[in-house]
């Protein structure tokens, strides 16, 4: 046990009314990567708050030690400089300044206040290249991809002279292939001696780095598992108390006539409109059919996704859509909506949600008209479509006058859909539905667009999460660079047949 | 059709006491906040401040200031600013003037032309800000500078003045005492066999019966919307905490047009005042323009993803400010009976103060129209009370100032703790 590097014992945090966590243990060893994983709401991110100081002692109860010493941290920063750094899930970088000044961002290589920026700059340099970032300093953050900001943020974690390192869902927003270059710069460290935390909702990424496995459930340590003892299946039943027998609900398909269709979709790029997004894509979604998009990260998916949906994205766009076998006019989120098309967005913070109001206004925001009469509006009327919307979606709160803000992923993606199933459209598109929330809002959800699949609407969801697709679609376009460079049946689709359209699509356009 | 309904009701139960007292310290804070202060000043004026003739000078003094207040609610809800109101209201205040006393134009006429002169004025800087995206505090500021310079242009350093008696009578005028007055205490007479001031009760009884009618109104919808609350089986607070909570209310209200009454009735401007505070409180917390605008400030691209459309939006609530700003221009040029060259310079920053001071959020997206109301008067009673109390002008400028930084941090320090 004496290559125990940290111990948190019998941690509880209340906050007003709710016991966050309760009695929580965990243990990381040094130079071991270990995997927390739990619901969204099951108290990860306020263990992980706790253990960087954010909530200071006294704010819980238990203990912490450290390298066999007992912490009290009263601040961010007294556990940053005995070396336990975190990375948050929305990145806390500076997109207008450089990589080398957010690198040593409140934490300056300075004298007397006068920043020595060749200093700067020699070690900026030589933490990309411990990271694998091949970029100059100098370049402004916000012009690199997301995958490449991550790096960005483990450099300046090993600035700080990191010895425990914690991410918080860190590949939730990355490409397959960015993700997996970071799992390996993970092992990588690992081997170094560095100990890591990784909070994810990604089983095979865990399955695949982690040493053990600490499951949380609401606020409680449920078990810790050693790496040969991790399987997906033991996980998820820890992790819900139950087990799944079926990630995805079963269906039976009642596929009817094309309910909507996009022919000759060419969208260009809203700064350079030089540049084309989308190239000429041709789709349809028959009535009671689930159809996915598959494809990488910036193969064009949400960018087409928000130019049919009121030409919320890019310039130039021409093309004809179709509701119903006619002309549909959506050139505006307005008369998109009226049209009888819903987009739920992948991004619920910035394009889902009004978060500094309550669930109720959120719910009914895309059809006001449908609790109004001449432009006023009829308060119990929308009280009731939104109860009805909560117990329908299964949203967890203690009533519809709860702030969105305060909710978790999953029921905040739930209340999303609840805005977007109220508008009564014919059509759904859903962007990353599922994106950041944990096995059992997903299931919820997949139970959702199954029943509106039943009730013989369109569905077409994006995902980056293959086995996802395949589980719920009937059908798959794959999208690569603007087109679509394949289209498979369920009986057929396989992930192996996803990636093998990409791959010979971009081997078609190197040609 | 209860019998639904009913088990929620049992589960979560009826709001407690407690709960109710809580939820309505944060509503009614602010106007514990006016109670208390008026108390203060109204024990250090050795009750002056509360002389009807007093009351009736606070509500003159910042008639343009709530005017002006209002639009501006609208405006930083929607997360934006607006610092061109002042130079609108003095620049239109001496267009109203040029065109009563310069060219004998009809004063309703020549109000109608200033307040869509307003409008249009509005219209240009929402332009800019809602088609054009230039940030509303470069644009106003522009037009600040833009106004106060067409001010001294129009007016040539003169000031123009007196306004026809019917145009004055928007901010000197009272309403008819259509009934007659009402002598409870017949006043003592002077040796001339006038009456002598401060003594016996007569009441301007029309103002009184408004009054009561008033409260009468606000009592029966209180009632009508406790009762839609029940029957669809959702939390009601307290029946005892309901009736005191009423009760105080019309107490302050009837006391208040009291005063009134007892001097010369309703002022025609605090009318005018009324009627907008009341449309306002019902568009923003009724109609969907209003709850678009909290949606927008709240978040203006989950906004637009659900089909609103923030420019248009935008567009309008300026056209809307800039004739709030024109309305609030005729009534303080006609309280001066002219229009000068310096009108409404720093106007803005009263206005702005009072939306704070009532809550609202500078992030956009929170803020009442009752609470910017009160913030006004938190800040002309404070005017009031200490020019009366003799306190110099310098002074009174520091203290408005600690209690704008206070009120804002004691808000955010509640939400905190919230």
């Amino acid at each position: 046990m004496n290559d125990t590097i940290l111990e948190m014992r019998g941690i509880t945090k209340t906050f007003p009314g709710v016991k966050a966590l309760q009695d929580v243990n965990l243990d990381v060893r040094a130079g071991e990567i270990l995997a927390v994983v739990g619901e969204n709401g099951a108290g990860k991110s306020t263990l992980m708050k706790v253990l960087s100081g954010v909530y200071p002692f006294g704010d819980y109860s238990g203990e912490i030690r450290y390298f066999g010493q007992e912490n009290r941290f009263s601040g961010i920063h007294d556990s940053e400089r005995v070396g336990i750094v975190i990375i948050h899930q929305e990145l806390a970088l500076v997109p207008l300044l450089s990589i080398a000044e957010n690198i040593f961002l409140g934490n300056e290589q300075a004298r007397f206040g006068v920043i020595d920026w060749n200093l700067v700059r020699t070690k900026a340099a030589a933490l990309l290249r411990k990271v694998g970032l091949r970029e100059d300093p100098d370049t402004l953050v916000t012009n690199i991809g997301t995958g490449k900001q991550q790096l960005v943020e483990i450099a300046k974690a090993l600035a700080k002279d990191v010895k425990l390192l914690i991410l918080d869902e860190p590949t939730a927003s990355l490409s397959e292939k960015d993700s997996e270059a970071l799992l390996n710069l993970l092992l990588e460290f690992k081997a170094q001696g560095m100990s890591c935390i990784l909070i994810s909702h990604k089983l095979n990424e865990v399955k695949k780095v982690a040493d053990r496995v600490t499951v949380i459930r609401d606020g409680r340590t449920i078990e810790t598992m050693d790496k040969d003892a991790i399987t997906e299946d033991r996980i998820i039943t820890s992790m819900v108390g139950r087990s799944l027998e079926d990630r995805y609900p079963a269906r039976t398909p009642k596929i009817g006539e094309t309910i909507f269709e996009v022919k000759n979709w060419v969208v260009h790029h809203p700064i350079h409109p030089e540049r084309q997004i989308i190239k000429g894509i041709n789709l349809n979604v028959r009535k009671g059919e689930v159809v996915g998009i598959a494809g990488l990260m910036g193969a064009g998916r949400t960018e087409f996704a928000m130019s049919v949906f009121g030409r919320s994205y890019g310039t130039g766009i021409s093309g004809e859509v179709y509701l119903h076998g006619k002309p549909a006019d959506t050139s505006t989120v307005g008369r998109a909506i009226d049209a009888g098309l819903a987009y739920a967005t992948e991004d619920r913070k910035t394009y889902g949600l009004n978060l500094i109001d309550h669930i109720k206004h959120n719910v009914t925001l895309a059809h006001l008209q449908g609790v109004s009469r001449s432009g006023v509006i009829d308060d119990m009327a929308e009280v009731k479509v939104a109860n009805d919307y909560r117990r329908r979606t299964n949203i967890r709160s203690s009533s519809v006058y709860q702030i969105t803000g305060n909710l978790s992923g999953g029921n905040q993606q739930k209340v999303v859909l609840s805005k977007w199933l109220f508008s009564k459209p014919d059509v759904l598109i859903l962007d990353e539905p599922t994106r950041g929330i944990d096995v059992g809002a997903k299931y919820e959800i997949y139970g959702i667009i199954n029943q509106l699949a039943d009730e013989g609407k369109g569905v077409l969801v994006i995902s980056s999460e293959m086995p996802e697709l395949l589980g719920i679609c009937d059908r798959i376009y794959v999208l690569n660079e603007g087109r679509i460079v394949g289209e498979l049946g369920r009986e057929e689709a396989s992930q192996e047949k996803i990636m093998r359209a990409i791959v010979r699509g971009e081997e078609r356009a190197v040609q | 059709m209860s019998t639904e309904t009913a088990p929620s009701t049992v589960n979560s139960g009826k709001a407690s006491m407690q709960d109710a007292i809580k939820e309505n310290l944060r509503e009614y804070g602010l106007v514990l906040a006016l109670v208390v202060i008026m108390l203060f000043f109204g024990y250090m004026t050795n009750g002056i401040l509360f002389l009807p003739v007093n009351l009736t000078n606070v509500v003159l003094q910042n008639s343009y200031i709530i005017v002006m207040a209002l639009g501006m609610l609208l405006v930083i809800v929607a997360g934006h600013i607006d610092l061109s109101v002042g130079a609108v209201a003095g620049f239109v205040g001496a267009v109203a003037a040029i065109l009563m006393v310069d060219f004998g134009v009809n004063p309703l006429l020549a109000g109608l032309l200033c307040i869509a002169l307003g409008g249009a004025i509005g219209g240009v800087q929402g332009y800019f800000i809602a088609f054009m995206k230039i940030p509303s505090f470069i644009v106003t500021l522009a037009g600040m500078l833009v106004f106060k310079g067409l001010l001294l242009n129009v007016l040539s350093g003169r000031s123009v003045g007196p306004f026809p008696p019917l145009f004055q009578l928007l901010s000197a005028g009272f309403i008819p005492d259509v009934i007659g007055r009402w002598t409870i205490v017949a006043p003592t007479l002077n040796a001339a066999g006038n009456p002598m001031p401060g003594t016996g009760i007569v009441l301007h009884s029309t103002t009184m019966v408004i009054g009561v009618l008033i409260v009468a109104v606000m009592l029966y919808f209180a009632l009508a919307s406790r009762r839609s609350r029940e029957s669809h089986g959702y939390n009601a607070e307290p029946f005892v905490f309901f009736v005191l909570k009423n009760l105080v209310l019309a107490g302050i209200i009837l006391f208040l047009m009291y005063k009134f009454a007892s001097f010369r009735g309703l002022p025609n401007v605090l009318v005018v005042m009324g009627l907008l505070i009341g449309v306002f409180v019902f568009v923003t917390k009724r109609m969907t323009f209003g709850r678009r605008i909290y949606a927008m400030g709240g978040n203006e691209k989950a906004s637009k993803l659900s089909g609103i459309h923030t420019e248009r939006l935008t567009f309008m609530i300026f056209v809307i400010m800039g004739m709030l700003a024109a309305l609030a221009g005729l009534i303080y040029s006609a309280r001066l009976n002219m229009a000068t060259p310096k009108a409404g310079a720093g106007l803005e920053l009263d206005v702005i103060a009072a939306v704070f001071v009532g809550g609202a959020s500078a992030l956009g997206g929170v803020g009442q129209v009752m609470g910017a109301v009160i913030g006004a008067f938190i800040m002309g009673v404070m005017n009031n009370g200490m020019g009366i109390m003799g306190i110099n002008i310098d002074w009174q400028q520091v203290i408005k100032g600690l209690v704008l930084l206070g009120a804002v941090a004691f808000d955010l320090y509640n939400k905190k703790k919230a």
